[in-house]
């Protein structure tokens, strides 16, 4: 059979994909933060002065994500199978939450990004606020950070899709430790608490911005 | 003690099947969980009804055959021990207890808390060997194994393939036992030879019996009667990852 039918090496290709979307999370994360010393604008200018950078960027994000969810998903289809009758009683002694919703996790996560996608991308939910300039006539992205993130229904569904994000993380950090074959006896509670606390720290990173714009910490005087 | 049984009750392989209730009277906690469902089979017997039938060998904890789901835990829950060597000084009196049979597509069952586990063998058949001349037999140290090598081959070896692993997985797969197998052998000079082959066609055969795909839930570990580790799972993961790298 296969590398690609072949059950661990489509769980090398999850790992793979998994690991390449993480590293995009922590960019997009750097990206983000500049918002703390006011040069959110300026990346975004530099990011649309160079289109063919951007276009490979995210026609490469498109690629490895349609690969991560359709193994993602048939596989949990695969697995599902594997077991047709279901137990009466079922009592898990290790299997996390975070591991049984992996398939439910990443299904919410494709939704928020459509959304996030509409939102900011393409500017098409709230053209009201998205699509001002600043005084340098540049896209004023602060604005419609600080606006958008001022309405508490947009700042909440943000905050719980980075819940679901941070579910997901906490189990697959860990998971292309051990798919890698990197793990041994004495390595693997410590990949798992390591998988845990990247999940937590990219939480608060991404969380921190709606939160101090909704505590007026960070406010827009235009 | 006095304890209420759920039994999974089913005729046979196309029976719905279902939990039929059933009281375990005067039961002894020194009687292994094995001996109690003995005791009910007496009853059941006395009054003419049909027994429960459930798989069981060796009463010692190291053939592997009883395979029983005891509420929602394979083997039960005690760490490192099959069913017959649970006993029921584990449980208080007026317990309610649920025991099902391992539940997985690659498992049809048999009957009531059997199923047919021959799945298992099929992937050993398909490479879980390694293949020797035969001939004059060698000199016992003419091959050395380093000492670390030998133990953790010997650590696999002690799988019993119960099949605890499938029934505790969510997805239903057989990766632990696999691993433990591709492990043993790859672990030493005589296995060495075929291991890239052996964990391909290992890992094919598991698919094509049903079995689900490992996601690295851990559960197989927690429930092994035998302690066998995922750390396998990984060995697994790395002898799949050398077998295709050119060499």
């Amino acid at each position: 059979m296969q590398f690609l039918s072949s059950s661990v090496g489509r769980k090398i290709v999850m790992a793979i994909t998994g690991l390449m979307l993480l590293a995009f999370l922590v960019i997009h994360l750097f990206g983000n933060s500049l918002i703390y010393v006011g040069w959110i604008n300026a990346y975004g200018e530099k990011l649309h002065s160079l289109p063919p950078v951007v276009w490979a960027f995210r026609l490469v994000m498109l690629c490895v994500f349609a690969v991560h969810i359709y193994f993602g998903v048939t596989l949990a289809l695969e697995n599902n199978a594997a077991r047709p009758a279901p137990y009466a009683v079922k009592k898990n002694l290790r299997a996390t939450f975070s591991g049984r919703t992996m398939i439910w996790t990443g299904l919410l996560i494709v939704v928020f990004l459509i959304y996030h996608l509409l939102h900011f991308t393409m500017r098409m939910t709230n053209p009201d606020i998205s699509n001002s300039l600043d005084e340098l006539g540049r896209l004023d992205v602060f604005k419609m950070v600080v606006f958008s993130f001022k309405n508490f229904a947009i700042a909440g569904v943000y905050i719980a899709a980075m819940m679901a994000i941070a579910l997901h993380l906490s189990h697959g950090v860990q998971s292309f430790v051990q798919t890698f074959g990197l793990n041994s006896d004495k390595t693997i509670p410590t990949v798992e608490k390591a998988g845990t606390g990247v999940a937590i720290v990219l939480f608060l990173g991404y969380v921190s911005i709606p939160l101090v714009i909704i505590l007026g910490i960070m406010n827009y005087k235009g | 003690m006095d304890l209420t049984l759920f039994v999974w009750r089913q005729k046979g392989p196309k029976d719905p099947g279902k939990l039929q209730e059933y009281k375990a009277k005067n039961i002894s906690p020194d009687m292994s969980f094995l001996e109690m469902l003995d005791e009910v089979n007496e009853e059941l017997v006395m009054e003419g009804k049909e027994t429960i039938v459930f798989d069981h060998d060796c009463r010692e904890g190291i053939c592997g055959t009883c395979s029983q789901v005891i509420n929602g835990i394979p083997h039960g829950g005690q760490e490192r021990t099959t069913v017959c060597q649970l006993h029921m000084r584990k449980f208080k009196d007026g317990d309610t207890i649920y025991i099902e049979p391992w539940r997985a597509k690659a498992f049809p069952i048999v009957k009531d808390l059997i199923v047919d586990r021959s799945a298992l063998d099929r992937i050993i058949q398909a490479g879980g060997y390694m293949s020797n001349h035969t001939g004059g037999a060698a000199d016992a140290n003419a091959i050395l194994i380093p000492k670390p090598a030998a133990e953790m081959a010997m650590d696999a070896a002690e799988c019993i393939g119960c099949g605890a692993c499938v029934a505790a997985c969510p997805n239903g797969s057989a990766m632990l036992f696999t691993a433990a197998k591709v492990t043993q052998l790859a672990m030493l000079p005589q296995g060495r030879i075929e291991a890239a082959q052996r964990v391909c066609v290992m890992t094919d055969a598991m698919l094509k019996e049903g079995f689900g795909n490992c996601t690295n839930h851990y559960e197989c570990q927690a429930v092994c009667p035998k302690g066998i580790k995922v750390s396998f799972i990984a060995k697994l993961n790395r002898e799949f990852i050398k077998a295709q790298l050119p060499l």
